[in-house]
């Protein structure tokens, strides 16, 4: 048996998309200067929400807005705990992700192997048949395309318009923000609120889309490769769906050559896309000086705003 | 004529302190006015208030006749009051026109914004290409940045806040010449700072405020520095005392050292070589950015370098750590008072611990002496007369002088064969200054070798032997610094340097 490339793409495609959507939401946090360690917390909200309203609504659109709200409800927790209680970011962080994962576990009880609704796919079935290109181009489900379309609006935001200078000014400099008079705490809370409502919708995907099932601790730690992508990608929007996609291809390729038996444990290769985050990461951080220059200079610290 | 600005009865407490108590001034129209006082007067909290940045607690002020009490920044940009700040407000990350945009209500858009950037700094004489990350700019440059945000405005009033403190001399006249152009076209401007012969030259009318009351007013031509001086400071204050003698020994030889920074915004050391003899002060000038930390940090032995660059009495140190070097007689006190030199949340005696350990005997087998440690900052609060209700008080309690005279006193009373000192009266108020200035010829006096690296040329011109000044990384040659004038130390510091910079920089 050997692995055909088409679906192999398609599968990375599918498999991406969650670590994406949570990425992107970090990335745009990060880059207001605050480190939310909470992803893998908030995604997992996202899933249980998401799951839990499809299940009783039918309706998949109301899932994906529950999994944001969901989700941007714990990020708001994160919100008031460091923005306006100044607490420590990274326990802060720490925390959001344990008391997610609690309470998404006590959400979830019982409705493990429900049934869900299909999710409708954009594009009709005439076009999904052209070969090779149908498949990995137009079989997807809707959310795919829109975390495609949403890491092109973040580029554009922060590279193009005042509002993404005005946040990038933020997480550079957030005393220098303050001094011209922009609201560094309110401009944070928003991008907090952003990040909690990706994740939330990453989490959805995961629960409604691509597993269609609920079972505790399903996000398996997409939160924390999310978090490894942002510094991978050098809080560069167009690196975080290559990182996403290496990290998708990686797990996708993983699971056909398990179904293939080659001559490798199988824990190491559940443990592959891992590994070669990890590998990657080290690889990139490896000359300081030039990942620091991108990096918000006023990251994970707190602003407190003295006369 | 009706004032431009009128303050009246301005008041703002924080707690525990009367920042500004009951201060009135006016500022004409097209008039330059200096805000004077010494650190922890009350001068920073005024502008503040004028920004929009603090509320007052009471008071009124008037601009242009109509009642003025901005809200925000934003509010005072609209009405027409600009401010450059002290501590840059720029964002390193982001080019210069970005920086500019920021401090604009309605940029336009960013190709129009460039052209206007290049018009403008051509109109008054601040050369600035808009595309360049702010920070790889000199620090001049950066003011120019702060600037040019300023005049896009179309102020009325412009603040500038110790604008001087990070210039060369050459720079300083072209700043000058730009605030002269303004004044004369009407724009009026409050210029704060505590050096008195630049508000002698450039300001119409000054307001003097100490410990936040307003204590008097003067017309700066038509009175003396020391004049001013006295009003400020409140009594007339000693010049540092020392007496001629030979230099001894050398005792600490640099040579060939050169240092890639750690940070991306950082300066490397090129090759610098020093020597310092015993009863010597070396004074190194340079405005800030030019490898001042670099070269602390490579004295002092937080960054290693090959033991061959670094020898004291003639055995090669480079390659030790902080705490040998403590040991063979090489101290340092850095720049930074919170956080490098003194870990502001713990005691002093603590800190006494930190770099008193070694050669006060401060502990045994792995345990702190307390009581020893205690007598340790005691002696050292004594003997420096640093201002604390006891040793026991977090550094970051005490105010900028205070800990300073501390972190000082502390290298100081651990008799060093060499001192290195960074900025060593930097934010400090001139009495502490003058005591910090004393001690330090006092070391030199009693045979140790003293580096004095500092921003403040008058400083520099009054304690050292021997001067040499850091630019881009490079030391030059060192020249007695008796006889040497004002503007042959701001060649020695490269002048006006970024002028012809700029101009590659924007044809490249």
């Amino acid at each position: 048996m050997i692995i055909d490339p088409v679906t192999l793409i398609v599968a990375l495609i599918t498999v991406s998309t969650p670590v994406l959507l949570a990425a992107i939401g970090e990335l745009v946090v990060e880059k207001a200067g605050v480190l939310n360690l909470g992803v893998e917390g908030m995604m997992i909200m996202g899933a249980v929400c998401g799951f839990v309203t499809a299940h009783h609504t039918g309706s998949p659109l109301m899932a994906f807005v529950a999994g944001m709200g969901g989700a941007a409800a714990l990020a708001m927790l994160f919100a008031v705990l460091t923005q306006l209680l100044m607490a420590n970011q990274v326990a802060s962080g720490l925390a959001l992700t344990l008391f997610g994962l609690g309470l998404a576990a006590l959400i979830g009880v019982g409705y493990g192997g429900l049934p869900v609704p299909p999710v409708s796919r954009p594009f009709p079935e005439a076009l999904r048949d052209i070969p090779v290109a149908g498949p990995i181009l137009f079989s997807h489900s809707t959310l795919t395309y829109v975390a495609l379309i949403l890491v092109a609006a973040v580029w554009y935001v922060l590279t193009r318009t005042r509002i993404g200078l005005i946040l990038r000014a933020v997480g550079e400099n957030h005393d220098a923000a303050h001094a011209l008079g922009y609201k560094v705490v309110r401009i944070r809370i928003l991008a907090i609120l952003f990040g909690g409502a990706c994740a939330g919708l990453g989490g959805a995907f995961l629960s409604v889309v691509r597993v269609q099932n609920w079972f505790e601790g399903m996000t398996a730690g997409a939160g924390w490769i999310a978090l490894a992508l942002v510094v991978f990608a050098s809080w560069k929007p167009w690196r975080v769906l290559l990182g996403a996609w290496l990290f998708g291809g990686i797990a996708a390729l993983q699971l056909r050559l398990q179904a293939v038996e080659v001559g490798v444990p199988v824990a190491l290769l559940d443990a592959s896309p891992y590994l070669v985050t990890i590998l990657v990461l080290v690889i990139i951080s490896s000359d300081r000086s030039r990942a620091a220059l991108n990096a918000p200079a006023a990251l994970g610290r707190v602003f407190h705003a003295s006369s | 004529m009706t004032a431009l600005l009128e303050i009246e009865g301005l008041t703002k407490a924080y707690p525990g302190v009367v920042a500004n108590d009951a201060v009135s001034f006016s500022v004409q129209p097209g008039e330059v006015h200096a805000l004077l006082g010494e650190n922890g007067a009350g001068k920073s909290t005024l502008v503040k208030m004028i920004y929009g940045l603090v509320k007052p607690d009471r008071g009124a002020m008037r601009l242009r006749g109509a009642a003025y009490a901005p809200s925000e920044p934003r509010a005072a940009r609209a009405a027409g009051v600009a401010m450059v700040f002290q501590h840059f407000s720029l964002f390193e990350a982001l080019s210069v026109a970005e920086n500019i945009a920021l401090g604009m209500e309605n940029p336009p858009k960013a190709r129009d914004l460039a052209e206007r950037i290049r018009s403008v700094s051509e109109t008054y004489g601040l050369p600035l290409d808009p595309f360049r990350l702010v920070g790889d700019l000199s620090a001049g440059e950066r003011q120019r940045v702060e600037i040019i945000r300023c005049l896009l405005q179309d102020p009325k009033l412009l603040i500038m806040d110790e604008p001087t403190s990070v210039l060369t001399p050459q720079e300083v006249e072209i700043l000058f010449h730009t605030l002269r152009k303004l004044s004369s076209e009407g724009t009026a401007i409050l210029y704060i700072s505590h050096k008195l012969e630049e508000i002698r030259t450039l300001c119409d009318a000054a307001t003097i405020l100490r410990l936040g009351k307003k204590v008097g007013e003067c017309t700066p031509r038509e009175v003396t520095a020391a004049h001013m001086a006295e009003l400020m400071v409140g009594k007339s204050l000693s010049v540092p005392a020392r007496d001629d003698h030979e230099p001894g020994e050398v005792l600490l030889h640099v040579a060939g050292l050169s240092v890639t920074p750690a940070s991306p915004f950082g300066m490397p050391l090129r090759h610098v070589g020093l020597e310092v003899r015993a009863g010597e002060v070396l004074g190194i000038g340079g405005v800030a950015g030019n490898g001042q930390d670099e070269l602390l940090s490579a004295l002092s032995g937080e960054t290693p370098v090959s033991p061959g660059a670094i020898t004291l009495q003639g055995q090669p140190v480079g390659h030790l750590g902080p705490n040998e070097r403590r040991v063979l007689g090489l101290l340092c006190a850095p720049e930074e008072r919170l956080g490098h030199a003194a870990a502001p949340d713990m005691s002093l005696t603590e800190n006494a611990v930190l770099t008193g350990r070694i050669r006060q005997g401060l502990d045994a087998h792995g345990f702190v002496n307390w009581g020893k440690a205690r007598g340790f900052a005691e002696a050292i609060i004594a003997r420096f007369d640093v201002r604390t209700p006891g040793p026991g008080v977090a550094a970051r309690a005490l105010s900028g002088g205070n800990l300073q005279k501390f972190v000082i006193g502390r290298e100081i009373l651990q008799d060093p064969t060499v001192l290195v000192v960074n900025q060593p009266t930097w934010g400090v108020d001139a009495s502490a200054a003058a005591a910090i200035r004393q001690a330090l010829l006092d070391l030199a006096q009693g045979g140790a070798a003293v580096i004095v690296i500092s921003q403040d040329l008058d400083e520099l011109l009054e304690i050292s032997d021997r001067f040499c000044a850091l630019n881009e990384g490079r030391l030059s040659a060192p020249r007695p610094a008796r006889g040497l004038t004002m503007e042959e130390i701001g060649l020695m510091l490269g002048g006006a340097h970024d002028m012809h910079d700029v101009a590659a920089g924007a044809g490249a």
